[in-house]
């Protein structure tokens, strides 16, 4: 029988069919699952969270140059931190085959942008393979490695959203031992000098000519012919869309391998059909293309290049169809955006936070980032993971420049500390900046689903490793101001924002308890006080003044009086103390 | 085999949704059909809505339905369900869970929460099914087993309630709380 897989749980597999040896990634939507999936496979693939997605890139790199078969994955963005190893070993070429996943995220569902990395293939030179569900996420995974190795380039599985998270049917088959290829060394291969660079360029393009060849004769890229007045040009989900609408009404060029393209074949498919539609998620990467080769076709005119592409657009764009729907008053379901949990270890910090006047907080990429909403409204920049210290740094420089008397705090988790706050920080102390850094240790990468972390003390494969002491790195990094504090208490959130906001040197405060959600570790048990309980509303007491909900806690509510639901509550105390009429109270300890 | 069928199911971040679409799923995949089966990650599970989305038939292209297409709308919190109704038949089934979670703006209090909305789907949708599944699971012993008595709801209202989907959910979840759960399957079949 087939099993159902999501796309991630199925490139992973394919790691395992095609003989892999070394995986690496650091957590990110959508892409987090395929690591988490390897970690099955153990016994024959090493894999590890990374810090950062350079690094994963780095060390899947590494894999390769001595001879494994290697993996390395990321969300979109994270392809923007990994993109300076990727571009020279596109120059390189590999050893043992060399593939990277970027899971694009269309529609925005859980990042800060929606960039189409194809254009990473046609900037950097290396193909580009594009799955059109999980059984295809699969096998295009084994035969991403066998290109490879067969044209010494590293290659980009590109995958959605909604690849990576449908779960299809796939037909699994045994893994294939491919060992590890001899490593020699060879210094004109893969020393990037100058002198190397200036041939590995000439050869590199010699390849990608190869590769168009290939491009043109592989399934990979395979055409589906039914009625030929309508010719549809697609790849990755939007094959499985297109198909929805069209059915067989339609002929398809169901592109595989996006770049290089199979532009010959295409330009026969082209002279078949009557109308050739393009129908792509995002950017025209396949339009441009095909339309600079002078193959006249429809696509980015009709299909908006924003946002996540659906059947729907798809049929309103080309067929002029809406679909038939109950008539509904949008304004009755009330919005519902996420916020920080009940308990989170970051609120009672946030709402000390959001109560100093003239301060700038700059944020950065996590749980934290839910900061910036209602009512906590304590965050004023979110760019990328680690900007909140080194953007935060540039602001606090800029207004000491320019005589603005304004402080800037910038808050970093420790996951993203590790990933890229620490340049950061180094940044601030050796250019004798002042603003105050503060690393929310919730002791786990949270917002991605509870990844290890250097932080944390387990591998990615359930292995104690060394944990690494935030307040050790902070002061080794210069920074001789260094608090510690429980954030759950307000008044020592409030005296450590106090202190550093009124010193002139670098300052950093650690808020240190763990993720409410979190799977506490028996080392969590040892350090904090987990004892489970609740709080509770005194009615008598309660006069509604409403002080408790501006915390932002989910388990608070208002009728005659505040309510706590108890089935939400962890007993974190932080409404308890901020009641003015101490109405609140712990109980079931 | 007949048109690929559409099953939308809409709740909120911890009840249980991923969990019971992987059972629908699984147990349709046994029978032999062809299934496809989306949810949405990220964000959801910090109280935000969730959505998973199920088709299922003899060959299944697309693993998102669109607007007007479910055949099934199961919500297990009922002004979620108001809010993908959009996405129903205009003549397709709703299940409501009659059960609100309260959301931030409505907790702030800046927006009372809509208590009249199964008024307002039974104003709109023809065949609805209101359960009270939190009611149900608690009097079995634990409301955590709301997603599986509206898992039952579901299969009995898709008449697909012929799999053996006792033997799916065993496979499904933890041992101890097998007979819980298939009592709460039987539960909400019967609430139909």
């Amino acid at each position: 029988m087939k099993q159902l897989m999501t796309g991630n749980e199925a490139i992973a597999r394919g790691c395992y069919e095609a003989g892999v040896t070394l995986t690496a990634a650091y957590p990110g939507t959508p892409s987090t699952e395929i690591l988490e999936n390897m970690a099955q496979y153990k016994k024959d693939i090493y894999s590890e969270w990374s810090p950062n997605e350079k690094v994963a890139m780095e060390v899947a790199i590494g894999g390769s140059i001595a001879g494994a078969r290697s993996l390395a994955a990321m969300k979109h963005v994270g392809v923007n931190v990994a993109a300076d190893p990727i571009f020279t070993y596109a120059y390189t070429g590999v050893n043992g085959g060399f593939v990277f996943v970027s899971a694009d995220d269309p529609g925005l569902h859980s990042s800060q942008n929606e960039q189409d990395n194809r254009y990473y293939g046609k900037a950097a030179k290396f193909p580009v393979i594009e799955p059109s569900n999980s059984q295809e996420a699969k096998d295009f995974t084994k035969e991403a490695f066998e290109i490879s190795e067969k044209f010494d380039v590293p290659v980009m599985l590109r995958v959605t959203t909604r690849i990576c998270h449908s779960k299809t049917p796939v037909e699994t088959s045994e893994r294939q031992e491919v060992g590890i290829k001899p490593y020699e060394k060879n210094i004109s291969k893969f020393v990037a000098t100058p002198a190397n660079g200036r041939i590995m360029h000439v050869l590199l393009e010699k390849k990608l000519i190869e590769l168009e060849k290939f491009s043109n004769e592989t399934s990979l890229n395979r055409i589906e012919w039914n009625d030929k007045k309508i010719g549809i040009v697609t790849a990755g989900v939007a094959y499985q869309y297109a198909k929805e609408v069209f059915g067989d009404t339609a002929s398809y060029f169901k592109v595989g391998l996006s770049f290089p393209m199979p532009m010959d074949k295409i330009k026969s498919f082209a002279k078949e059909v009557d109308t050739l539609y393009v129908i792509e998620e995002l950017e025209p990467f396949m339009e441009e293309q095909m339309k600079a080769n002078g193959i006249e076709c429809i696509g980015k005119e009709k299909i908006s290049n924003i946002g996540e592409l659906t059947p729907n657009v798809i049929e309103e764009a080309l067929l002029g169809k809406t679909p038939e729907m109950l008539e509904l008053d949008d304004s009755k379901a009330v919005g519902r955006p996420p916020t920080m949990c009940a308990g989170c270890p970051h609120r009672g910090f946030f709402y000390e936070l959001s109560r100093k006047k003239n301060v700038m907080v700059t944020g950065d990429i996590g749980c934290y980032t839910l900061g910036s909403a209602e009512p906590l409204n304590a965050m004023d920049t979110c760019i990328c993971m680690g900007a909140s210290i080194s953007a935060g740094h540039g602001a606090q420089m800029a207004f000491n420049k320019n005589g603005v008397d304004k402080k800037v705090v910038g808050v970093i988790g420790d996951s993203t500390f590790f990933h890229s706050g620490i340049t950061g920080l180094l940044d601030i102390v050796y250019n004798k900046g002042n603003a105050v850094t503060v690393i929310l240790d919730n002791r786990i990468t949270g917002m991605t689903g509870h990844q290890e972390n250097p932080g944390t003390g387990y591998t990615l494969m359930g292995e104690k490793a060394p944990v690494i002491d935030i307040e050790k790195m902070v002061r080794a990094c210069g920074v001789e101001d260094v608090q510690t504090i429980n954030p759950l208490t307000l008044k020592e959130s409030k005296d450590a924002i106090d202190k550093a906001l009124a010193t002139d040197e670098p300052s950093v405060i650690i808020t240190k308890w763990p993720c409410v959600l979190k799977e506490f570790s028996q080392e969590d048990y040892e350090e904090f006080d987990l004892t489970e309980s609740i709080c509770q509303v005194d009615e008598e007491k309660c006069t509604t003044c409403k002080v408790c909900g501006k915390v932002g806690c989910p388990a608070i509510s208002f009728g005659e009086k505040a309510k706590i639901d108890p089935t939400m509550c962890v007993g974190c105390e932080v409404c308890l103390q901020v009641c003015p009429f101490k109405a609140i109270e712990k109980v079931g300890e | 085999m007949e048109k690929t069928k559409n099953v939308l199911l809409v709740g909120v971040g911890g009840q249980g949704i991923i969990l019971a679409s992987k059972i629908l799923s699984q147990g349709l995949i046994s029978a032999g059909y062809d299934v496809k089966m989306s949810e949405v990650h990220g964000m959801a599970q910090r109280g935000g809505s969730v959505t998973t989305q199920v088709r299922f038939g003899e060959n299944v292209h697309s693993p998102i339905i669109g607007k007007g297409q479910a055949d099934i709308i199961v919500a297990f919190e009922k002004m979620e369900a108001y809010r993908w109704l959009g996405y129903l038949k205009p003549d397709g089934i709703a299940v409501v869970n009659d059960y609100a979670i309260p959301s931030a703006p409505t907790l702030s209090g800046n927006v009372p929460y809509p208590e009249t909305i199964i008024d307002d789907i039974a104003a709109v949708v023809k065949n609805l099914t209101v359960v009270k599944a939190a009611d149900i699971a608690v009097e079995l012993g634990n409301i955590k087993a709301q997603n599986i008595v509206l898992l039952g709801a579901l299969l009995k209202a898709m008449a697909i309630d012929d799999i053996d989907w006792e033997n799916v959910l065993a496979e499904n979840v933890k041992e101890k709380f097998v007979p819980l759960n298939k009592k709460a399957l039987a539960e909400g079949m019967k609430h139909l």
